[in-house]
């Protein structure tokens, strides 16, 4: 188990090295630069501003330089937000972005189990066919769709009270976050109830099921003991990438709640082309996103002793 | 136990020769003849290739059926909801209305009245149309003046009045003209008379709901006027089926473009993508060893990038030149990014085919390489692409939705349904067809690509063959 983790660390810090030299490859490939968005300067300015940020090295020395920086873990100064730290800004907004993703990641994987499971008990019912109906929607609706109702929905209720009980927008209270991250989750909720719903349906056929039966255990101690704890299995399987889903899909709901997350400042960066800040997210998300795939893989090896053993 | 058969002189004649003795119970078909009867029994993946279907005819023939310039601005029906044709009366041009002044005033009343009665016989003069609406009414004694209200909805109480539009001078001007953004629906006009001073408690209410009108020189420049027509006609006015938007621009047309940008981007980048992928990995599982390892490992970074982050670095990277609508860089971005799933897949199938004994068989006829790849490993790959090609069309319309909602994908003008969603969302209260229709697109199209990959899933499945 130990071997494996380091392997696998260490896969994840070469694939972390992979993107950011990807990142500063496809940044330097844009026509322009971060001091192209000023007003006009002399040259004089502006090669005294090129190089306070090293602007006029060569590509290959500035590579090393952010390697070298990036090591010591520090991103630099931000172009575009005066004297401000790419670290302080990660450090203000990330935690924003993650409160919303892990809400949005327990909504998901709780409505998913448990839609997932309840099909799987009324096949073909009523509810079997009321709750696919739903998911068949909340697969093939845009995430910004859905965003926009929510906001809609809040209206409502807000008028309905005569008061805000739940701020439309904003971020800061736990009532701030629960409709964006419901929205979040929607999507991945819709993909995790059906993966519940086959896996569960596949599971009834086994021969330990039946086994089980056999014995006389009660339908319930199956069903949870049994059933559903093999069932998940599949579902933790998606959560990794999943995770990555919904860290980027935080975007959109960021943009349309007004929340100060870290997607709002990389979808800024790139458009004012802030190199530190494009290179200091993009690497900061990447790393995050390895070390999420890791975690849940080794995380699948506890719930699933098959994978432990091998 | 040890008893022994005796054989009789019987059992040495020759069999009866049955002409049954080998025959196709079943008409013989190949794989694909198998799977689209399969796949013909599943209603639901049906409906969905015939809504594919439908939608390709909607972006192709559309635009030549549905002949309406998708960039013309109908400055007269901005933000029009979906409707049947309009008709719209031509009438002159605008003119100067004195309005109606009596003669005289209604008599002083003797004494101050605490409460003057309400006007009587609130009327439209002329026509009412979204030119102009012109209503008079009946003096009342003691009043000074008269307060002119209109609202779009019944009033309930005399706070309920709605928009002040004016205040006439005196008693006796009892006439008002409305001229302030009519549109083509109820209003509620209430007068109020005053002293001078105070408003009375009593006011009067009329609905009135003005026709479409249309001026002349209107008319003439819109190409709208047939030979023989005059004034105080009726003539048909654009018709927008699907509704206008924000900027006047018809909605069905701007869908058809818009299409054309989606399905192009959603159809032709996840087919560039998966064929990248079949290349890649079709020589990686072919060739095995250490050359399948270096190219697998670049294919697991690759997909370890984040895919949003990389495809919005990548979008603007590639750039957007002037005149250019932003779809090319886009679909570079999804195809540089999109390839190695395929690619993992098909390594994974030609691994497993390649050990097959048809393989083997053909290698000892004598084939090559490229001649068994192409013939013999890529055809038997085919279900699997085909099924990954299905579901990899819906996530690529989202991503361009995702990034022309985010405004990174097709630059204005050029539509597409993601930056449609966009425009629609910032009018989504007051006027929702702007944001139903685009979405509508993207999830049915979405819905039906899924529905269609997971019926082709089944019919493709070898294993559901021999439940059969």
């Amino acid at each position: 188990m130990l071997a494996y983790t380091l392997k696998r660390l260490l896969a994840g810090i070469v694939t972390v090295w992979f993107i950011a030299t990807a990142t500063f490859t496809a940044m330097h490939m844009v026509p322009g630069d971060p001091l192209m968005n000023d007003k006009a300067v002399s040259a004089e300015i502006r090669a005294n501003l090129e190089r306070k940020y090293g602007l006029d090295k060569s590509a290959p020395e500035q590579y090393v330089i952010f390697m070298k920086n990036m090591l010591s873990g520090d991103f630099g100064i931000s172009f575009t937000q005066q004297n401000r730290q790419v670290n302080d800004i990660i450090r203000d907004h990330f935690p924003v972005s993650a409160t919303l993703g892990i809400m949005a990641i327990f909504f998901a994987t709780i409505g998913g189990v448990l839609w997932g499971a309840l099909t799987a008990l009324y096949r073909n019912r009523l509810p079997d066919i009321i709750i696919m109906f739903l998911v068949i929607l909340g697969i093939s609706v845009p995430s910004f769709v859905f965003a926009a109702l929510g906001q809609l929905l809040l209206v409502n209720i807000n008028s309905l009270f005569g008061a805000s009980i739940i701020p439309v927008a904003g971020w800061g209270t736990f009532s701030h976050m629960l409709m964006p991250s419901m929205v979040l989750g929607l999507g991945t909720m819709a993909l995790l109830t059906r993966l519940m719903r086959s896996s569960m349906l596949e599971i009834v056929n086994e021969d330990y099921i039946r086994t089980a039966r056999a014995k006389g255990l009660s339908p319930s101690r199956i069903f949870f003991r049994h059933q559903l704890r093999n069932a998940i299995l599949p579902v933790i399987t998606v959560l990794g990438p999943q995770i990555a889903a919904i860290t980027t899909g935080g975007f959109v709901v960021e943009l349309v709640f007004a929340i100060p997350g870290l997607g709002r400042y990389f979808v800024q960066a790139v458009q004012q082309l802030d190199y530190t800040v494009i290179m200091g997210t993009t690497v900061f998300y990447g790393a995050f996103l390895v070390l999420m795939v890791i975690l849940v893989d080794i995380l699948y090896g506890f719930i699933d002793p098959r994978v432990r053993l091998s | 136990m040890n008893q022994s058969y005796k054989p009789t002189k019987e059992d040495f004649q020759p069999a009866a020769n049955s002409v049954h003795a080998e025959q196709l119970s079943r008409p013989s078909l190949s794989f694909w003849q198998d799977a689209w009867r399969r796949l013909k029994k599943n209603t639901r993946a049906l409906i969905s290739l015939y809504i594919i279907i439908g939608l390709a005819l909607f972006t192709l023939a559309g635009p030549f059926l549905w002949n309406v310039d998708p960039a013309l601005q109908d400055l007269n029906q901005i933000s029009q909801a979906p409707s049947w044709p309009k008709q719209a009366i031509l009438v002159d041009p605008y003119e100067r209305w004195g309005g109606i002044v009596l003669e005289d005033f209604p008599a002083e009343p003797d004494e101050y009245l605490d409460n003057i009665p309400a006007p009587t016989n609130l009327r439209v003069v002329d026509v009412a149309t979204t030119k102009r609406v012109r209503i008079t009414w009946d003096p009342v004694v003691g009043a000074g003046g008269y307060s002119v209200y209109r609202n779009q909805r019944a009033p309930e109480t005399i706070n309920d009045l709605g928009l002040p539009l004016g205040i006439t001078d005196g008693g006796n001007e009892v006439s008002f003209e409305d001229r302030l953004n009519l549109e083509q629906r109820e209003y509620f006009y209430s007068i109020v008379p005053t002293d001078g001073f105070d408003e009375s408690d009593t006011y009067i209410t009329l609905v009135v709901y003005p026709d479409l009108a249309i001026t002349m020189s209107e008319a003439r420049e819109r190409n709208l006027l047939a030979p023989d027509t005059k004034l105080g006609d009726s003539i048909a006015i654009e018709f927008h089926p699907f509704g206008t938007d924000y900027l006047g621009r018809d909605m069905l047309a701007r869908l058809m473009e818009g299409a054309q940008v989606s399905l192009f981007i959603g159809i032709f980048a996840p087919f560039l993508f998966v064929l990248f992928g079949i290349i890649y990995g079709g020589f990686a599982g072919y060739f095995g060893g250490q050359f399948d390892s270096v190219l697998m490992r670049f294919a697991d970074f690759v997909v370890a990038l984040p895919f949003l982050l990389f495809m919005i670095l990548f979008k603007i990277a590639f750039g957007i030149g002037p005149g250019e609508s932003g779809v090319m860089p886009m679909l570079l971005a999804l195809v540089l990014l999109g390839w190695p799933s395929t690619a993992r897949l098909v390594r994974g199938q030609v691994l497993q085919i390649r050990e097959n004994a048809f393989i083997e068989a053909a290698r000892l006829l004598g084939a090559k390489d490229r001649y068994l790849i192409i013939r013999h490993i890529i055809p038997n790959t085919m279900g699997v692409i085909l099924v990954t090609l299905t579901f990899a069309v819906p996530s690529a319309i989202f991503t361009e939705a995702f990034l022309s909602f985010i405004g990174m994908g097709v630059a204005p003008p050029t539509p597409s349904w993601g930056s449609m969603c966009n425009e629609g969302v910032k009018t989504m209260l007051s006027h929702p067809h702007e944001l139903f229709f685009p979405a509508l697109f993207i999830s049915i199209t979405v819905l039906a690509f899924n529905l269609l990959g997971d019926g082709l899933t089944e019919a493709l499945d070898s294993r559901m063959r021999s439940k059969e």
